[in-house]
């Protein structure tokens, strides 16, 4: 690693303007993680048309920011009002609230709060040491291997996500298709053009994104029923005891190693991370009973894995240029809209985004657990804002913002189509995530492929044959196969459970 | 409360985590309407199937070309006829997911919030974003939202006036505008 580099990183992350930008970025981050509804994906959408317009360094520092800050905004919810801001929170809702009801609301944020932020931390520690390792090690990856990792990431991302996999595979394998819209650079040919010269240019994915998590959202939130009303629980002492911590160090620990992992996997992120660790502390608990009673170990566990997995999931933006789940997705477009293609090359070409943003994390970190201890009481009252007085603002946002990519009437209209595609398949349980993400790597994908079969001369089973596409490939057939078989299997021993079983998971991301 | 205790009990079995995930799923469901039924399910995977096949056909004639030399139309031409395929299984096994929700009366005001939007992409160019938006905001705010006379003209108003000075003036970003 050059201690150069990573040093004049913090100096680029410390500069005033950036440290501002940070500072928005992870208060904008924690108000939509309190705020039910938006998520860190829809609203870096949202905002990516204003993001670029500032220098790339700050822009990069703020969106991410947003999204290591919603993990820290959805656990004040989670456990005061029963409410999980964001999809990571969810369980935290089980314990938390359980601790808020017995007047240990404090204990609980403060517990929550302490291990989010070493779990953000250990994973930062993590993405500095990691990073340019595996950055210098696909340094020699060519277009096949691109493919293969390209396609492994798109699969992951459809099946370990949530909901019914085909679903999700379709989802995807269409967001393939839409990124083939517009003039093949390779003979020219104008693809699904209709003749229309906007269309021959190509979707833009930035365009299609707001479209498909922007729009949809604020059009599926719309028939939210807001019948429940949230008081919320009195907070007391929100520091924690010493007993408190120790109680929980444990889980915190191995909170942040799980999330911390499994945030590097495609398809991975803070969701996955904070049901696994969650599970995981109930399985190994001599009283597994206490959970969903008010264990503060089953607040611990998970929001050290959400931070940690934030975290780690920039691994593979930015050493692959692969984005790992939707939010790393919209992170990307940012770059490229920026002009900055992710890859292994941006650690040697761009030190100072690849180090400044790293680096912001460490600051934008302390800048949350600093702030989200005494701001407890102002993102409460938050709450109070009616969702009625946002959702106009958020769709002036959206249009005014997608039009100011292009200065283009026709992108708003593209964009709202998107929406009521990204609506339609909300409502019969396609996940607009695997889409977005096959979209942004169906050019990466395309193109590799073809460059692939250039380099073979025609002769497809060399993707087999160079030992790490191969490798990658045989991954990407075990994941394939592996839920087939034991669905066989499952099958076989217990011939009366129906193998369709109900899961709607697909608010879920 | 009593019932998710029951369902959490560790006697349940080893796989907490599959029990987490519906447990989540259900948190997540209590505002949202009905599942619905298995039309929905077979309308949208052959919707999915149509997709499918209009762009194995629109792919098959950009042409396919051969592995060595790949056409315009051998990707998507794959990628298409994937989709079909996926589809033509979803439409076998995918009948009684409850996945999906029902329309009902409260999807009537998605219909009028894609209506605004419209509008607005309309009228942005000829009358400039302000009238619009505003615009806009109020049939959000009065007519979805159910807000006041009194909180939305003061939301609306400040809405406008506030990105006015964000976009004209702290970002220059070029905008059509009628002040």
């Amino acid at each position: 690693m050059n201690i150069d580099a990573f040093l004049s990183g913090f100096t680029s992350a410390t500069e005033p303007q950036n440290l501002l930008y940070c500072l928005i970025g992870v208060l904008i981050g924690m108000l939509i993680g309190v705020l039910p509804g938006l998520g860190p994906a829809a609203t870096m959408a949202i905002l990516l048309p204003i993001v670029v317009t500032v220098d790339p360094v700050s822009g990069i520092i703020m969106m991410a920011g947003i999204y290591y800050g919603a993990q820290y905004g959805g656990t004040i919810t989670s456990v005061l009002l029963q409410l999980p801001g964001e999809a990571s929170s969810v369980v935290t809702v089980f314990d938390g609230f359980a601790l808020a009801k017995q007047g240990k609301a404090g204990a609980a944020l403060g517990v929550a709060a302490i291990g989010s932020f070493v779990g953000a931390t250990i994973s930062i520690v993590g993405l500095t040491l990691l990073a340019p390792l595996v950055a210098s090690w696909a340094l020699d990856f060519g277009p096949p291997e691109y493919a293969a990792l390209a396609l492994l990431g798109v699969l992951l991302v459809a099946t370990i996500g949530s909901g019914n996999t085909v679903k999700a595979m379709i989802a995807a394998a269409t967001g393939l298709l839409f990124a083939t819209v517009g003039r093949d650079s390779f003979t020219n040919t104008g693809r699904f053009t209709f003749d229309s010269l906007e269309l021959a240019e190509g979707l833009d994915f930035v365009v299609v994104a707001m479209g498909l998590f922007g729009v949809a959202e604020i059009l599926y939130n719309l028939e939210e029923r807001h019948g429940k009303v949230h008081v919320p629980v009195k907070v007391g002492k929100v520091w924690p005891t010493r007993r408190d911590l120790r109680q929980s160090s444990g889980a915190i620990g191995r909170g942040s190693v799980i999330g911390f992992f499994l945030g590097v996997l495609p398809g991975g992120g803070a969701v996955m991370a904070s049901l696994a660790a969650y599970a995981t502390e109930k399985r190994i608990s001599k009283n597994p009973e206490r959970f969903g009673r008010g264990a503060l170990e089953g607040v611990a566990a998970p929001e050290s894995a959400n931070n940690a997995a934030a975290t780690s999931s920039f691994i593979p933006l930015l050493t692959l240029g692969i984005p790992a789940n939707a939010s790393m997705g919209m992170l990307f477009a940012a770059l490229l809209v920026l002009g900055v293609t992710p890859g292994p090359q941006l650690v040697e070409e761009n030190p100072e985004l690849f180090w400044g943003v790293i680096n912001s994390m460490y600051i934008g970190n302390l800048l949350l657990l600093l702030l989200s201890i005494p701001l407890v009481g102002i993102f409460i009252r938050v709450l109070r804002v009616r969702p009625a007085i946002l959702a106009p603002i958020i769709c002036v946002i959206t249009i005014i913002g997608v039009y100011t990519i292009n200065n283009s009437t026709f992108d708003i209209f593209v964009m709202i189509l998107f929406g009521i595609v990204g609506y339609l398949m909300k409502k019969t349980g396609f996940e607009p995530g695997p889409m977005v993400l096959a979209f942004v790597l169906g050019a990466i994908l395309e193109d590799s492929v073809r460059r692939s079969l250039l380099i073979f001369g025609g002769d497809p089973t060399q993707f087999f044959t160079r030992p790490i596409s191969g490798t990658i490939l045989a991954c990407f057939l075990l994941v394939v196969l592996l839920p087939v078989i034991q669905a066989v299997r499952h099958r076989r021993t217990a011939p009366t459970t129906t193998a369709d079983q109900p899961d709607r998971k697909d608010s879920l991301r | 409360m009593s019932e998710r205790d029951e369902r959490l009990t560790p006697a349940a079995g080893d796989d907490i985590l599959a029990q987490l995930e519906a447990e989540v799923a259900h948190e997540l469901e209590e505002h949202r309407p009905p599942p619905g039924g298995p039309a929905y399910q077979v309308i949208s995977s052959l919707v999915a199937l149509a997709v499918g096949v209009t762009g194995a056909v629109l792919a098959y004639g950009y042409g396919l070309g051969t592995l060595r030399r790949p056409g315009a139309g051998l990707w998507p031409f794959v990628v298409s006829m994937l989709i079909v395929v996926l589809s033509l299984l979803l439409l076998l096994i995918g009948r009684r997911l409850q996945d999906s929700e029902r329309f009902t009366r409260a999807s009537l005001l998605v219909l009028v919030g894609l209506a605004t939007f419209v509008g607005v992409a309309v009228l942005l160019p000829i009358i400039g974003f302000e009238i619009p938006s505003l615009l806009l905001c109020v049939v959000w705010l009065k007519f979805l939202g159910g807000e006041s006379w009194r909180s939305t003209a003061i939301v609306s108003l400040a809405t406008v006036v506030a990105f006015y000075l964000l976009f004209l003036y702290g970002l220059s970003i070029p905008l059509p505008h009628l002040f």
